[in-house]
């Protein structure tokens, strides 16, 4: 079956030189159990995956860390920098996660407020910038102001990740214009992070032009994270699909679908 | 009886024997080394590294890992 990307023929979604199949990320926090967020992962097609950088629990008698369940060959692991308050912390992390893993790239998230976890701009700035010439590629998680996501470009970023509404809160995208000029503005890819609750609000998501979006809690703290994950990965086909398509004009009157001509007398 | 020394072992104080490697420190604790990424006051020790470098008192060591998040 063809997919309906194919059908109108998309560009490849390709971040710091790397090209990926899906334009869906997923994240590996809060499921209930790991073999229910491996089915899960598996059902939404994401090919990149994130992870993050943690004490190991000496007081466990067997470790049991992400990589005993998703093998590395078949995602792309993209590690985090949640957590981090401050740009040292995030480099810190950082440089922790490089050593861990298999590729250069972060997700940088240097938070300013404990309650909301929205973004501390200056010091995202800061270490983005500070990371990019240490040779990351930088995926840095930001607010949808222009002017940081532009800086953020500035300072060498591999892609810039608006959130839709604040991490784990479901409230879906609460201003697909500031995310939309974003993506008109930047010429580095635009990954929406965070925020998403169900399938509509990815599509909505997608439908304004963006790259891709990054979703955790939506499928880890669903009903049924699996069908969940099922749901999204064709509203984000969905909603890709239709920014390409081309909606409508929006009219403030009806217009009739079937002729005026022909009726009966 | 072995001699030892007090370490800080992510964030909780530990006696270990005197002049272990960090190599030594993980198999003691049951870790594999290339699932463990070490930090050796403040500084990432790469791999290799780990059966070079000898424990000593007051170090302060953090062994990470990858875990579930968003």
């Amino acid at each position: 079956m063809i997919s309906a990307v194919e059908l109108v023929r998309d560009v490849p979604f390709a971040i710091g030189g790397r090209t990926f199949h899906s334009r869906l990320m997923v994240g590996t926090g809060k499921y209930r159990d790991n073999e229910t967020m491996v089915r899960a992962i598996e059902a939404s097609g994401a090919e990149i995956v994130t992870v993050a950088v943690r004490r190991v629990n000496l007081d466990r008698r067997r470790q049991e860390g992400i990589l005993y369940h998703l093998d590395p060959k078949k995602y792309f692991l993209l590690a985090n920098t949640a957590g981090c308050y401050t740009a040292e912390d995030a480099i810190r992390y950082a440089l922790l996660a490089r050593e861990a893993g298999f590729n250069e790239f972060v997700k940088l998230e240097v938070i300013g407020d404990q309650e909301m976890l929205l973004p501390d701009v200056q010091g995202l700035l800061e270490a983005a910038t500070i990371l990019v010439k240490e040779g990351f590629k930088v995926l840095a998680y930001t607010n949808e102001d222009l002017v940081t996501a532009r800086r953020l470009e500035d300072a060498g970023c591999a892609a810039v990740m608006p959130l839709a509404s604040p991490i784990g809160s479901g409230l879906g995208l609460l201003n697909p214009y500031g995310v939309r000029t974003i993506k008109r503005r930047l010429k580095v890819p635009v990954v929406v992070d965070a925020g998403v609750g169900t399938a509509s609000d990815a599509c909505l998501t997608m439908e304004q032009g963006v790259d891709g979006i990054l979703m955790n809690t939506a499928l880890a703290a669903a009903q049924d994270p699996v069908a969940m994950a099922h749901a999204m990965r064709l509203a984000v086909e969905a909603g890709r699909a239709a920014y390409l398509a081309g909606r409508m004009p929006r009219r403030e009157v009806a217009m009739p679908s079937s002729p005026l001509e022909g009726m009966l007398d | 009886m072995t001699e030892t020394v007090d370490i800080v072992l992510n964030g909780e104080p530990r006696a270990v024997a005197r002049g272990l490697t960090l190599l030594e420190l993980l198999q003691s604790l049951d870790l594999d080394p290339r699932a463990v990424v070490v930090e050796h006051n403040r500084a990432i020790v790469r791999r290799p590294a780990l059966g070079a470098v000898r424990v000593a008192r007051g170090d302060a060591i953090e062994l990470v890992h990858f875990v579930g998040g968003g």
